[in-house]
């Protein structure tokens, strides 16, 4: 339950206001929720927020809570709870690699051995350069795919410290590494293809 | 043994078209009109017949859960929420039905929705599974637009809205009380049962909860009929089952076969076996993370349902089988997942709150055998003095791996801590 922003305060922006496509966009969230139930919407919001600027600023959270007319407290709640706001900025390209014992088993200390290395940053940090930041995520259900990264809103599965190291270069140069499964296997079908579903129409 | 045309998940690897084109050419959406025809009693009872059990991990069943709901609406709308919060570990079943089969979940909501009396219906996915969500959202419009779900979806006289919900990264909105209240706009802290989510569930509505893929089947049972998924696995454990088989095999994959499958069968069919061969086994955790790991011996013979998961003390849960070769450290092992519950715990109940930190600090003695022999009966005794004692099962959750190290591994333990003191001397 620990937010992203737990350690260290962020120097926070003095206001937020949605962009006009992102306010349609809210707008849209909420209509999703019954009349008189537009609370629902804080976690599209909180989302939409971050998706703007990045991070979730205590403006932006007083923002969405004014928009659903929710005590700002409760959409502070809200954002402290979920893992996946991030409270403070982060890196430009953040790395949230699987950790846990699927991933483990397979290699995932390897893969924060690379990064530390490649990097120069452990957990929770970020690089000077603002470009790369790192954390340690529980599982992201790509077990059997596994390790697994997230950057952005994709995964990188079926990780070694080499494919890894590829994908940071790439990102260096500006390059937009191929999500997926980086040994070429079609989803969460065995390595060498499918043994079932076998048939042509499927 | 399963073959193919048995199998509900066609797609399950997205070697075809997921969109409404390619999901109709594979059967779904065939006929659905008439199957709502039948009438709420008659589809619930075909479920009830089927068998079908929950997916979630708990295996409740699943027409028994639809019948709960009140029979006649009163002033306040039902609801139907599915769980899409995928996240135990080991468990990748659900993300393949949102990203390529997600018209299977589509029209098993409405079918779902009708049957329980709701005229919408929420789909709370986890956060991290944006692509999926993507897809989902797309066959929901595709839906909407062909006037299959929507006002008199598929002409059937009965209206159904469907709304996609994204959590933002709590394992606990995983436990469908939790769940209720993040999409109402709050922490993920789950509510005391009773009441039951029949009774008062979202926005305090009637409200059923199901899991993606009790959903996904549920056509796909009505079109073929009880008594074909009822003939599939073993009495009381019936059907088909998506297993998600990670760790050290050779093969790691997701496949659905049946239920009740031997556990060594469904490994060496499907994954390749064991890194190394069967006897290189060391334990499997056969349900993911919550469920206790047993130790080869039970692994040779066991099968995959949920009674017999059940006679050996631990549990089919989300059927996600992690396998552990003679390589692992199976004590760091167990508390990794120590570690997990007690970074996931909620925080509204004391003896998880707490209980999940000394697990997690009395485990990592254990990694390095820097403890007393007592400690192992102490350790033992804390998660029983967690588990049965919250709201949520949550503790339970974080108690039982531990429980199963000790049960089948003690003399592992001992071992540490034994060495460990014989260096100190």
């Amino acid at each position: 339950m620990s937010g992203a922003g737990d350690g260290g305060a962020a120097k926070q922006p003095a206001s937020f206001a949605f962009t006009p496509d992102n306010l349609g966009k809210a707008r849209a969230f909420i209509a999703r929720y019954p009349a008189g139930r537009q609370k629902s919407a804080v976690m599209p919001l909180l989302d939409l927020a971050q998706r703007q600027e990045g991070w979730v600023s205590v403006a932006a959270m007083d923002a969405v809570a004014a928009m659903l007319d929710m005590a700002p407290i409760l959409v502070y709640e809200v954002a402290s709870f979920y893992s996946m706001y991030n409270l403070k900025p982060v890196g430009k390209h953040h790395l949230q690699v699987c950790t846990n014992l699927p991933c483990r088993l397979r290699g995932s200390d390897e893969l924060m051995a690379t990064c530390r290395k490649e990097l120069g940053i452990g957990p929770g940090e970020t690089t000077v350069d603002g470009q790369f930041s790192l954390i340690e995520v529980e599982c992201l259900a790509a077990c059997v795919n596994a390790p697994v990264l997230m950057l952005g809103d994709d995964y990188y599965e079926d990780l070694a410290p080499d494919s890894l190291r590829k994908i940071i270069a790439g990102l260096r140069k500006g390059e937009s590494p191929k999500p997926g499964s980086q040994i070429g296997r079609q989803g969460s079908a065995p390595v060498g293809g499918p043994k079932t579903l076998t048939g042509a129409a499927g | 043994m399963l073959t193919d045309k048995d199998r509900i998940f066609t797609n399950l690897y997205g070697l075809h078209d997921w969109r409404l084109a390619g999901a109709r050419a594979r059967g779904d959406w065939d006929g659905t009109k008439e199957l709502l025809a039948k009438g709420r009693d008659a589809i619930i009872e075909e479920v009830k017949n089927s068998g079908l059990r929950g997916r979630g991990g708990a295996g409740f069943p699943t027409g028994l859960k639809w019948s709960f709901m009140p029979k006649q609406p009163g002033p306040r709308p039902h609801y139907l929420v599915v769980n899409a919060d995928e996240g135990e570990p080991g468990t990748c079943k659900d993300r393949d039905m949102l990203r390529w089969d997600p018209h299977k979940l589509v029209e098993g909501c409405l079918i779902a929705g009708f049957a329980i009396g709701a005229n919408s219906g929420y789909i709370y996915i986890r956060g991290e599974l944006v692509r999926e969500a993507e897809h989902l959202q797309t066959a929901i419009d595709e839906a909407r637009a062909a006037g299959l779900i929507g006002k008199n979806a598929c002409g059937s006289g009965w209206d159904f809205e469907l709304y996609v919900h994204r959590g933002a990264g709590a394992y606990i909105c995983g436990e469908e009380s939790a769940l209720l209240q993040s999409l109402e706009g709050q922490k993920g802290q789950p509510r005391l049962k009773p009441p039951f989510p029949a009774g008062v569930g979202l926005y305090g509505c009637p409200t059923t909860v199901n899991n993606v893929e009790s959903i996904a089947v549920a056509p796909t049972i009505l079109r073929r009929g009880a008594a074909w998924f009822a003939g599939i696995g073993r009495p009381k454990n019936t059907g088909t089952k998506v297993f998600c088989i990670s760790g050290h095999v050779e093969r790691p994959c997701n496949v659905e076969d049946e239920m009740g499958i031997p556990l060594r069968e469904l490994v060496e069919k499907h994954a390749g076996g064991v890194r190394g061969g069967w006897d290189n086994l060391l334990a499997v955790i056969p349900g993911g993370s919550s469920v206790p790991v047993l130790p080869k011996s039970i692994c040779d013979t066991v099968l995959m349902d949920f009674d017999s998961l059940r006679e050996v003390r631990s549990g089919l849960g989300t059927a996600a089988v992690i396998v552990m070769d003679k390589s692992t450290d199976i004590v760091a092992s167990i508390a990794r997942l120590s570690r997990f519950y007690m970074h996931e715990s909620c925080g509204q109940c004391t003896p998880c709150r707490e209980g999940t930190g000394w697990l997690w600090r009395m485990m990592r003695r254990m990694v390095d055998g820097h403890a007393e022999l007592a400690e192992i009966d102490m350790l033992e005794d804390v998660t029983r003095e967690i588990e049965g004692h919250t709201i949520c099962a949550h503790g339970d959750a974080a108690a039982w791996p531990i429980q199963g190290l000790i049960r089948h591994f003690r003399p592992e333990l001992e071992r540490r801590i034994r060495e460990a003191a014989a260096r100190a001397a």
